[in-house]
């Protein structure tokens, strides 16, 4: 039963190693046997996703802009340009200056050049305090600050978009995923907004968006594996992407007054914070799956599984217990997208339910084959360290 | 019986309890003693070597057991603080607080200390320093130096303590964030998700490259001589803010919860309102029509007239454009009565606490209209003459304070106010 303010998805904006826009990745996804795009000597020993080549002019316009901001600010902006041409409401002052916003954030990239010859030079001095005042007052550039600053990708899409009703920056690497589309479903649902743009960008391609990782000695090493196949490899089993994934929800009447093509409903979105030390993960996940899954006949499902370990074999444990479900582990075509892997996993969900059909197997080894249209399909995001969620998209 | 919903049939959503810390002191009743007697918090830096620097003073919180390792456990400790005052005051479990946690606090990097000593531990190797880093990383036996990198970890940690419901939501509105923070709880309540909510701003991120960072974009004051003169909000002769670090936490719960189990109601959270702008990267409209429009949605969402403001606690940064466009924002909407309203900057005495700012003024806020006295605008000797305000010059003031609006505004188009109330209405 459809219900005016159900939370529907009227717009989407992709950016992965794939290409960019739902019809590339929808193309390219449904390709049985698609092999991933990998880049596995810039920072060996890690693999990464790189970023397709892009022409920023598409949806940055001005140049000025551009400057001043580093790659993961211009994806970001990019994504949200993409989601916004695609909902129809890029250019529309009057529903840009009504929109409200909700981004996942990171940190931007740090002057790698700086970085280096700080760290240098402090080989050989002890003062490193005043070393550091010497290098950073000389050598900063001012507004690099700008780019770095997490509450600055939306700060763009407000300049290059115009999206201006609300503008909120959630942190917290997957989980800021979650709770920016769960917190703006639940806006659209309770009547506190109309239609929202929500999503993220994650720039793996700096040094520094690895090091977030291996500092817990997260990422994988040695040759690449599909996201399923990495216990007992070497490392810590993430392979990460760069991408980004923006979604405008609206509310369906919003939708349907402006006449817009409606991609699928947002059911219910729930998130967790499992106490991983004391061994809460699998309940967890169990939980948030009782939650929103409860299928009649086979599910699609669309995990954001990371390959980290110990959540990767938890997730992978609890969706292999329901026979039921049918997983499609997309890290192994994207690599793992931190902040964006929840929109993401969400707008892939979107576009199997608008298609009326399921992705092929992305890894025939650890996937099971989908007979039929799915009606409803599930999303996941289980942090390689952190915070859970999970979102179920209905037909529209 | 009290009326339990608002003027949109909303629940009501109470405060029940407010932490707060500053370069004044730990608690709200060291805090509130020095902001009315017009004590300043700002104090020449000590924590790093000020070779090079241009500012020299800041607004630092250099006494706690955290102040010296480093912006994540200095922000962690401040928000635990804070919480704890706050949820402790409500006289609730504050190892079990039984609603979700919203928590602004600043972006987070690995620390330099931490960079450095990675790097130094492993010189043998002919490698680019990101390679060095990455190798170093990866065999570390311990977590400590990963979760100061985790944008997610200081909630987590604090969800812990606290025993907070949920996912915690980490979140950043640059200088907006603390009131962010509480529009959240406040949006959390009225949608029936929660009965109470916790939010917290804390900022223990003024390390040497935040201070440099903010001293290349020409932001901060550099008044180096007189550190507690420095920061002067709407005088003619103000030159930036003051680097500072601080934390505020308030409970949140709707009224009828509230009144159900018998708490003090301190106060009423009765609106807020936002309009982000698409002007400049750190520079506002120069109409002010982002803040003006924030303003009123404030107004608006809590069913209150531009007359039924009594004080208006500013974001007053000290800062030459902002308190230019706050001011043409304030007498935009309040009109010829902005002369005669008390406004006055609680940034005159402890700084700018950035993601802090919102919620350390909003416990300020509460308080003002509690104990029926202004605290003051301090260093006011020197008035732009192109503002004129009743900023509560020099000296508090004892004032009846039934409603309050509490601005903040930061870069990247962040507009964010708080209109509060001693009553629920």
């Amino acid at each position: 039963m459809s219900s005016p303010r159900d939370v529907v998805i009227t717009g989407i904006g992709l950016v992965s190693s794939l290409g960019e826009g739902p019809d590339a990745h929808w193309q390219k996804l449904a390709q049985p046997g698609l092999q991933p795009v990998l880049e596995a000597a810039r920072f060996a020993p890690y693999t990464v996703h790189p970023l397709p080549e892009i022409d920023w002019n598409l949806q940055i316009a001005k140049r000025g802009d551009q400057r001043q901001m580093e790659t993961w600010q211009r994806l970001g902006t990019y994504a949200a340009g993409l989601a916004l041409d695609d909902a129809g409401i890029k250019g529309n002052d009057e529903l840009c200056a009504t929109m409200d916003m909700v981004v996942a954030a990171g940190g931007g990239e740090r002057d790698e050049a700086v970085d280096a010859a700080i760290l240098a030079a402090s080989e050989s001095r002890n003062d490193r305090d005043v070393l550091l005042n010497e290098k950073l007052t000389t050598e900063l550039r001012p507004t690099l600050f700008l780019a770095q600053l997490s509450n600055l990708l939306a700060g763009n899409i407000s300049i290059v978009h115009k999206v201006t009703g609300s503008s909120r920056t959630f942190m917290g690497e997957e989980g800021a995923g979650v709770a920016a589309v769960e917190t703006a479903a639940a806006r659209i649902r309770s009547g506190q907004s109309t239609h929202i743009l929500v999503g993220g960008a994650f720039q793996t391609e700096h040094s520094d968006m690895l090091l977030g990782y291996e500092l817990a000695g997260y990422l994988h090493r040695g040759p690449w594996k599909p996201v399923w196949q990495r216990q007992g490899t070497e490392g810590g089993g993430v392979v990460t992407g760069s991408g980004g994934a923006f979604l405008v929800l609206e509310q369906r009447e919003h939708a349907t007054d402006r006449g817009r093509k409606i991609y699928a409903e947002l059911g219910p979105v729930v998130s967790g914070r499992a106490r991983r030390p004391r061994g809460e993960l699998d309940a967890e996940i169990a939980a948030l799956l009782k939650q929103v899954a409860s299928p009649n006949g086979k599910l699609l499902a669309l995990s954001g599984a990371s390959g980290a370990h110990t959540a990767t074999s938890a997730e992978k444990a609890a969706l292999d217990a329901n026979p039921a479900i049918a997983a499609r582990g997309f890290s192994t075509l994207t690599g793992h997208m931190k902040e964006a892997q929840f929109p993401f996993a969400v707008a892939l969900a979107a576009l199997a339910v608008d298609r009326k059909a399921a992705y092929p197997v992305f890894d025939a080894a650890a996937e099971t084959p989908f007979e039929g249209v799915p009606a409803a399909v599930l999303a996941t995001a289980i942090g390689y360290h952190q915070f859970e969620g999970m979102a179920l998209v209905n037909a529209a | 019986m009290a009326n339990l919903n608002d003027h949109m049939g909303r629940p009501i959503v109470a405060v029940t309890g407010i932490g707060v810390v500053t370069s004044l002191g730990v608690g709200k009743a060291d805090n509130w003693a020095a902001l009315t007697s017009g004590k300043s918090g700002i104090h020449p830096i000590t924590r790093f070597p000020i070779d090079q620097l241009n500012t020299r003073i800041s607004g630092m919180v250099d006494f706690l057991p955290s102040s010296s390792k480093g912006a994540s456990p200095l922000t962690y400790e401040l928000a635990e603080l804070a919480g704890f005052e706050a949820v402790t005051e409500a006289g609730l479990d504050s190892s079990n607080f039984g609603g979700p946690l919203f928590l602004a606090s600043p972006p987070v990097e690995l620390d330099w200390a931490e960079r450095f000593s990675l790097y130094n531990s492993d010189k043998d190797k002919d490698d680019t320093a990101a390679e060095r880093l990455l190798r170093v990383a990866r065999s570390l036996k311990e977590l400590d130096i990963f979760e100061t990198t985790q944008f997610g970890s200081i909630a987590d940690r604090l969800a812990d303590r606290l025993g907070t419901r949920g996912l915690p939501i980490t979140l950043s509105t640059a200088c907006a964030s603390g009131a962010t923070a509480i529009q959240l709880g406040v949006e959390a309540i009225r949608r029936g998700e929660c009965d109470r909510a916790l939010s917290i701003g804390a900022d223990g991120s003024a390390t040497a490259e935040a201070l440099i960072r903010f001293s290349l974009l020409s932001a901060l004051s550099t008044h180096n001589d007189i550190p507690e003169k420095a920061s002067k909000p709407f005088s003619r002769d103000r030159d930036g803010f003051v680097l500072a670090e601080g934390s505020g936490a308030l409970v949140l719960e709707s009224l009828e919860a509230a009144l159900a189990r018998g708490a003090t109601i301190l106060g009423v959270l009765g609106g807020c309102g936002e309009k982000a702008d698409d002007f400049h990267r750190t520079r506002s409209k120069p109409d002010a029509s982002p803040a003006i429009a924030a303003v009123r949605a404030a107004l608006a969402d809590a069913g209150l007239s531009e007359d039924e403001i009594d004080y208006v606690n500013a974001h007053g940064t000290s800062t030459p454009e902002n308190d230019k466009m706050e001011h043409l924002a304030l007498s935009t909407v309040f009109g010829e009565r902005i002369g005669s309203m008390p406004v006055s900057s609680n940034k005159s005495m402890i700084g700018h606490t950035l993601s802090a700012a919102g919620a350390v003024e909003a416990a300020f806020s509460l308080m003002t209209m509690r104990e029926s006295v202004i605290p003051p605008t301090i260093n006011y000797d020197n008035p732009d003459p192109a503002i004129v305000l009743d900023v509560v010059p020099n000296k508090k003031r004892n004032a009846e304070v039934r409603t309050v609006l509490s601005n903040s505004f930061g870069f990247g188009g962040q507009n964010t106010c708080l209109v509060m109330a001693r009553e629920p209405v």
